[in-house]
C-alpha cells in the first residue's frame, strides 16, 4: 500500500515537472519510478518517516499555522535589526520539553523553531531541544506551549 | 496589470528584506543572533521573491516548480541552520547571552 502511494506521488511530481505526455518520456519516468522505489525497498528506507501518510490530514493546518508564524516572527526580528523596536537585543538560550510522542513529530518541531527567526534550535535530544533565542519575548513565546499543539504527530496506527 | 503590480511590490519587498536581513548579519553581535538575521533571508525573503515571481508565471507548471522550490527550501533551510548552530555548540563556541544592546557592539 506504502509503495503504491509512493509510486503514485514519484510518478505524479514526474509528470509535473516535466509536463510532456508523449510515451517515451512517460516510460522514462515509469522506470525511474519503479527503479527508485525498488532501491528504497531494498534499502529499508520506505517507512512512515519517508512516506508519512498518517500525518497528511494535518499538513495543511500546519503549513497555514507556520506560515502566520514565520511573517510574525518575521516583523519582530526585522524590527530589532533597523532598532525599531524600542529594547536591544536579549540573547537567551532556553530548554524547551519536547511533548511530542514520534521522532518526526520532534524534527518537525525542532525544524518549526529553526524557521521563524528569531529562535535557532541548536541542540536536541530525547525529551528536551536547547534554543537560541533573540529576545526574551521569543524564548517566552515558546514556553506558552502554542506551537507544539499546532506539530502534526500521530503514531502510525497498525 | 493588477497582478503585475503585486508581483512587483512583492519582488522589490523580497529585495528590500534580503537587504535588512543583510545588514542585520553585520549588526548582530555574534554568531549564534546572527543566524536570526540569515533565517530572514531564508523564509521572508526566500517567500517573497518566489511569491512575486509566480505570480509573473500564472497558472502554469513553471508556478508548480516555484512552489516546489519554495516547499524544498522550507525543509532544507532549517535543518542546514541547525547542522550549523549544533556543529558551533560542539566546538565549543560559547553565544554572547543578555545584556548586549543591539546597536552593532562586535
Amino acid at each position: 500500500m506504502m509503495t503504491f502511494g509512493y509510486s503514485a506521488l514519484l510518478f505524479l511530481f514526474w509528470i509535473l515537472l516535466s509536463g510532456h505526455f508523449d510515451p517515451l518520456l512517460l516510460g522514462l519516468g515509469g522506470t525511474s519510478v519503479i527503479l527508485t522505489v525498488f532501491l528504497m525497498r531494498r534499502m529499508n528506507i520506505l517507512d512512515h518517516e519517508s512516506f508519512p501518510s498518517q500525518i497528511f490530514l494535518q499538513l495543511p493546518a500546519y503549513f497555514v499555522y507556520i506560515f502566520w508564524e514565520i511573517v510574525k516572527a518575521n516583523i519582530d526580528v526585522l524590527k530589532q535589526i533597523m532598532s525599531l523596536s524600542g529594547k536591544p537585543i536579549s540573547p537567551h538560550m532556553v530548554d524547551i520539553d519536547l511533548p511530542q510522542k514520534t521522532d518526526l513529530g520532534r524534527v518537525i518541531y525542532a525544524n518549526s523553531i529553526t524557521l521563524t527567526p528569531g529562535t535557532v534550535s541548536v541542540e536536541l535530544t530525547k525529551d528536551k531541544i536547547i534554543v537560541h533565542a533573540l529576545t526574551k519575548d521569543a524564548a517566552d513565546d515558546l514556553f506558552t506551549g502554542n506551537m507544539a499543539k499546532a506539530i502534526p504527530d500521530r503514531i502510525l496506527d497498525k | 496589470m493588477i497582478i503585475d503590480a503585486l508581483s512587483w511590490i512583492c519582488l522589490l519587498a523580497g529585495g528590500l528584506v534580503g537587504i535588512i536581513g543583510a545588514v542585520g548579519i553585520h549588526r548582530f553581535p555574534d554568531f549564534y543572533s546572527r543566524q536570526h538575521a540569515t533565517g530572514i533571508t531564508d523564509t521572508l525573503c526566500a517567500m517573497l521573491i518566489l511569491f512575486g515571481l509566480g505570480l509573473q508565471a500564472g497558472m502554469s507548471l513553471a508556478a508548480f516548480k516555484i512552489a516546489m522550490i519554495f516547499l524544498f527550501l522550507f525543509l532544507t533551510s532549517p535543518t542546514a541552520t541547525h547542522a550549523l548552530a549544533n556543529a558551533a555548540m560542539h566546538s565549543g563556541l560559547r553565544p554572547k547571552l543578555d545584556s548586549i544592546t543591539g546597536e552593532g557592539k562586535s
